[in-house]
């Protein structure tokens, strides 16, 4: 049995903490008055010399927001437009902690997802190798359940307690006034939305919960009825996870920008959930085995998971650069708008994050023999992780926080806090079992697993 | 043309030539050659040949596929003729670049894939109409053997031979071709 050491429960606990702090300075600090951000803008501008040239950059920036008011000249509209746009970057500014938190919370939950349906893709091919990481990807997968309800409660919580700092379709004078939206009213609104996740994380923890107790049983038990049980209920979890995910991705990560719509989204996002999630099996793995926990894994299976992390990066690549190019290529207004914010706005995140991402995995985990090395693996993981993190904030970032994004205390504090929770109750659950599954039909293959 | 005499000892099954294998170079004995009908796993390791740098060169065959691709485009594209062709940024490789991906993809893997086998051909020494080398034509089907060189000792190599269960053991004089 492992037990959780007081060093890391400390560190967790302690990261959970800062977190929590710096995510309520973020909160705090970012309620800004009308007049704050007026003289904030005021002053934006004049650093860019001239004071008129403020209020033309003011129209010709609102004339991209609003469509009712073209052709319309004066004053009044001058300052109607100037109340705009203050409002507009106010907005924002109130947007950027909730932001920070809601992409925290769905990297560390999409690891987790992305983990239980490598778990069971595991049990559903009988693979040879894996059953002696079961028990660390069982640990992984119990931060599905706490980890979906946050991620959707910070998204109802954005809606109800909040301004509707995330999704714009939440906001009901919003759609009132936006035909599309309201089109697309009868899939986005707050309670189909709520149910359809609760149905989700529901499904997805189910089976969880069965895969990990019929493991359990099988430790002990005479036969291998426990093991075909999970079989086949891997088997079903597939299917179901596939049509989930695809609709949690375009729930909870595509409808930041309701008026956008991409059709390999699903897949997009189920491809970096699986390269992060892999990455953690392999850190976890390797932190277990340096603690002389899990002896029996060997280098071998450190190179199988390498080489999904090398495989699944340039899936992911591939997957981007198929959304990117074919949009590019067609340029059709309604759907490139959002790679022209992105290029705009967040053009080293959103090309770092392909080098990051893709050249980096591709040139450092080429090599067979790099693969079998413990800090090789940890370095190319590090920076598949910091990678898939800024996937994750270019995707919800450009939507609520346009032009106004930073790294600052509100997104580390954040990332902070569901470290901190992730390790805790991912170390928690690793006490609760002993880590190498026991009378698995193909444990014996996997611990003689060389390659 | 010098002669030279070499033992062949034919064995009938693949776990069997592996402990011989290593009976014979715990024996300290040189294998010339080991000829079998398929890829017995381990038998390279056992010999202790170096291993293979096939994978390098297809990864520098890959670099030169993309070099030229990039080349080849940048110089049609933008340098030659940069046609507006519906609308597409011809003004710098970089700007149109997305369009030349999957051509760079395809003449990456192209390269790479090509140049390696051919690399392998010329390594191993094959091509069409050439003499094939076998020493025995069991060796394609279901027997295993074990080609050794050999220096006045008959005897104890044969005996040794014998002990790690060869079916078939023969003295073959051998011209040297090189």
């Amino acid at each position: 049995m492992y037990t959780i050491s007081n060093k890391l429960k400390t560190f967790s606990i302690a990261l959970i903490i800062l977190g929590l702090l710096g995510v309520g300075y973020g909160f705090m600090t970012s309620h800004k008055s009308f007049e704050e951000v007026e003289t904030m803008l005021a002053e934006e501008t004049s650093h860019h010399g001239g004071g008129h040239a403020a209020d033309t950059h003011v129209l010709a920036d609102e004339a991209d927001h609003s469509e009712s008011h073209q052709g319309v000249v004066g004053d009044e509209h001058q300052v109607d437009e100037h109340t705009k746009h203050v409002e507009h970057v106010q907005h924002q500014i109130a947007n950027r902690p909730w932001s920070a938190l809601y992409v925290a919370a769905f990297f560390f939950f999409m690891i987790a997802l992305g983990v239980l349906a490598f778990y069971a893709l595991q049990f559903a091919s009988q693979a040879g190798w894996s059953p002696v990481l079961f028990r660390v990807m069982e640990g992984i997968t119990s931060y599905v359940l706490p980890g979906g309800l946050i991620v959707l409660a910070i998204a109802i919580a954005s809606g109800t307690i909040g301004h509707y700092n995330l999704f714009i379709w939440m906001d009901p004078d919003v759609v009132a006034h936006d035909k599309l939206i309201e089109n697309k009213s009868g899939w986005l609104n707050i309670g189909w939305f709520a149910v359809r996740g609760l149905i989700f994380i529901a499904g997805w923890s189910l089976y969880r919960h069965f895969a990990r107790k019929f493991t359990i049983a099988q430790d002990s038990a005479t036969d291998d009825s426990n093991f075909k049980k999970t079989f086949r209920i891997s088997a079903a979890f597939l299917v179901f996870f596939i049509y989930t995910e695809s609709i949690m991705s375009w729930d909870w990560i595509m409808s930041v920008d309701p008026h956008w719509f991409s059709t390999l989204f699903g897949w997009y996002v189920l491809s970096g959930m699986l390269v992060s999630g892999i990455t953690v099996i392999a850190f976890i793995s390797l932190y277990l085995k340096s603690k002389g926990h899990l002896e029996i894994v060997n280098d071998s299976h450190i190179h199988d998971l390498a080489k999904f992390m090398f495989g699944f990066s340039i899936f992911w690549a591939y997957l981007w650069f198929s959304q990117f190019m074919l949009i590019w290529y067609a340029n059709i207004p309604e759907e490139v708008t959002y790679f022209v914010t992105r290029i705009e706005d967040y053009n080293g995140l959103f090309f770092g994050m392909m080098v990051l991402n893709f050249v980096f995995p591709f040139l450092v985990l080429m090599n067979s023999d790099y693969k079998r090395i413990p800090w090789f693996v940890v370095m190319a993981g590090v920076i598949i992780l910091v990678g898939h993190y800024i996937d994750v904030y270019v995707m919800i970032m450009p939507a609520t926080v346009g032009d106004r994004w930073s790294f600052g205390i509100p997104e580390i504090s954040s990332v902070m806090l569901f470290a901190g929770l992730f390790l805790f109750i991912v170390f928690t659950a690793l006490t609760k079992a002993p880590l190498i599954v026991k009378r698995n039909p193909f444990l014996k293959e996997s611990e003689h697993f060389h390659y | 043309m010098e002669t030279s005499k070499v033992i062949h000892a034919i064995y009938t099954d693949d776990d069997v030539l592996m402990s011989a294998v290593k009976k014979v170079k715990a024996e300290r004995y040189h294998i010339e050659e080991i000829y079998t009908p398929f890829p017995v796993h381990g038998l390279d390791k056992a010999m202790g040949l170096a291993p293979t740098r096939l994978a390098i060169t297809a990864f520098i065959y890959g670099c030169i596929g993309l070099i030229v691709s990039i080349v080849m485009m940048d110089y049609i594209m933008i340098e030659d003729w940069p046609q507006n062709i519906g609308g597409k940024p011809s003004f710098s490789y970089i700007e149109n670049m997305p369009a030349f991906v999957p051509i760079m993809f395809e003449l990456t893997v192209f390269f790479s894939a090509h140049l390696m086998v051919i690399t392998f051909y010329l390594r191993s020494r094959m091509w069409p109409f050439k003499e094939a080398e076998n020493p025995d034509l069991r060796t394609t089907d279901d027997h295993f053997l074990m080609e050794i060189a050999v220096h006045g000792n008959e005897t104890e190599l044969e005996n040794l031979l014998k002990e790690t269960g060869a079916v078939e053991i023969k003295l073959i004089e051998k011209e040297e071709a090189h």
